[in-house]
């Protein structure tokens, strides 16, 4: 396949540095309707090794998509750095945008067109052939257990499952080296659930990826993530294995999670950064 | 790192995915399509109320040629402006903007595919107005006035990446924006009548539109016959007036991303 070029990779750097990461954005309070302050993430700084899947366990608000967005160049921090794979995020966009895709908790498609017609547009913006792209994504799709012939139904058509699977897709087309995962699952059944997971597994084993995830589902933290954070009002509370967060917080992760954040879930802000 | 291959590989990818949509919604299509066409002859058909003889048919050039371009002109305008609005409806803005392309590249994508659109669509429209009044063209210069049609189309796509700044800022108040600068762009061109009609406070608004130049030339070609010769001074002007349009929207287009990610106001309730 004719690909795109891709930005040397070197063995020996970690696949995501982060350093004293800031973001805080200005919103309108509903009460008085005065202009505020609002830190979304607060002096994040972190490591993450190649071929490491990385789990961000937090509520609503905590900061997490935000995190996310200034990993994908979506946002500028306020202050603090992002490097990936020894590329700053703000420095060289375009060498970072080629080593990384994301697939977010909304599928964000053009909902009139087919899954197909999608996938033509997104994989031609990073310049890979749509033959290729096409066949690529009818081998993942059927990996992930959607059959080929929903390709040609518009997006609009499909459950939400089923359009979730595609955005996977998508992102995969491009041959990230580094995936971020904003909450894939949500929403999807047990089956599709299981399958997604599955098949992020075998991402990494066999494209040498490195996945950042961020969800709300324990089970799902546990079974895929190498580490996990627990991120509450733009800060890592935690961060560490599975086992090293029971030995500390709790028996389970859930006992680990209330433990830390201090509230139950989905509660900790009205609004999701 | 810039793939030649790839960059072209994202124009082309921008301009099926026009063309896929247009399919998509062909009802529509067809509909803005009949309208157009049935918005020129009225407005053709006005001329036709001034006393029979060559000022009757004058007059009816005259107004068909307005109809027309700015039909072809709103076209470009629109499209290149509501780019960015239609992907932040969709939500689909993000990926757009995180894919590995300059963003010039996604801005011709989006230019490219608005003159060929609204091109098929100007020329489907002056078929039709053509074989309703039996326009007589002898003695037109008909190659001059495609010259300054294609020149006109630079500006126009300079002011359109202006306009497309707004939608990323704020996706309604940037719709109802361009709507705005649309509206004031139609009132002091001279669309359906000379500029000299204009109030005179308002005058002086009409020599800043590329529309205005156009629009006179156009009409000189078809309607005095100038030659191909004489139209090339304004044909240079509206060339090197979009050379300093599209770079300076290009400008704007970046500071205005660069806010977008410093404020997260990219993704649609941002």
């Amino acid at each position: 396949m004719n690909q795109p070029q891709v930005p040397s990779v070197s063995p020996s750097v970690p696949a995501l540095i982060a350093d004293q990461l800031k973001k805080s954005f200005r919103e309108r309070d509903q009460e008085n309707r005065r202009w505020r302050q609002v830190d979304a993430v607060s002096d994040i700084s972190l490591t993450v090794s190649r071929r490491e899947i990385l789990g961000i366990l937090g509520p609503n608000g905590s900061g997490k998509s935000t995190l996310i967005r200034l990993m994908a160049t979506l946002l500028t921090p306020d202050q603090g750095h992002v490097a990936i794979f020894g590329h700053d995020v703000q420095q060289h966009r375009l060498a970072v945008r080629r080593l990384i895709n994301r697939v977010s908790v909304e599928a964000s498609f053009f909902k009139k067109l087919t899954a197909e017609e999608n996938l033509a547009y997104a994989t031609g913006l990073y310049g890979v052939p749509n033959r290729a792209a096409q066949v690529k994504a009818r081998e993942i799709l059927r990996r992930l257990g959607l059959p080929t012939r929903k390709l040609k139904v518009p997006m609009e058509q499909l459950s939400r499952g089923q359009q979730q699977k595609i955005a996977i897709a998508r992102a995969l087309l491009t041959s990230p080296t580094l995936m971020l995962l904003d909450e894939p699952t949500t929403g999807l059944d047990p089956k599709s659930r299981r399958e997604v997971q599955q098949f992020i597994l075998e991402v990494r084993a066999t494209h040498d990826a490195t996945i950042i995830i961020c969800t709300h589902d324990m089970n799902e933290a546990e079974r895929l993530c190498d580490r996990v954070a627990i991120m509450s009002r733009g800060r890592f509370e935690a961060l560490g294995t599975v086992a090293e967060l029971k030995s500390r917080y709790g028996s389970t992760l859930e006992e680990v999670f209330f433990a830390l954040i201090g509230e139950p879930l989905g509660e900790a802000g009205e609004q999701e950064f | 790192m810039l793939s030649i291959m790839g960059e072209t590989r994202a124009v082309w990818s921008l301009v099926r995915r026009n063309f896929h949509l247009l399919r998509r919604y062909l009802g529509w299509e067809l509909v803005f399509w009949f309208y157009n066409l049935i918005n020129a002859l009225t407005i053709g058909l006005i001329g036709l109320n001034t006393p029979a003889g060559p000022t009757r048919d004058r007059t009816v050039v005259y107004l068909v040629i307005g109809a027309l371009l700015w039909n072809f002109l709103s076209i470009l305008f629109q499209e290149v402006s509501n780019s960015v609005q239609w992907e932040r409806w969709e939500g689909t803005i993000e990926y757009s903007f995180m894919a590995p392309i300059r963003r010039i590249t996604y801005l011709l994508g989006v230019c490219a595919w608005a003159v060929l659109y609204g091109l098929v669509r100007t020329l489907v429209i002056l078929v039709g107005v053509a074989l309703f009044f039996h326009i007589n063209l002898q003695g037109a210069d008909l190659t001059g006035a495609g010259l300054i049609l294609i020149a006109s189309s630079v500006p126009f796509i300079g002011l359109g990446l202006m306009a497309a700044v707004l939608p990323l800022l704020s996706t309604e108040r940037g719709a109802q924006a361009t709507q705005v600068i649309q509206g004031v762009l139609l009132l002091v061109s001279g669309v359906y009548y000379p500029i000299s009609v204009l109030p005179a406070w308002i005058r002086w608004a009409s020599v800043l539109s590329p529309a205005t130049y156009t629009l006179n030339s156009v009409r000189k070609a078809v309607l005095n016959g100038a030659s191909i010769h004489s139209l090339l001074g304004v044909s240079a002007g509206l060339l090197a007036s979009g050379i300093v349009l599209i770079p300076i929207g290009l400008g704007i287009f970046l500071l205005a991303e660069r806010y977008a990610m410093r404020a997260g106001s990219l993704k649609r309730n941002g």
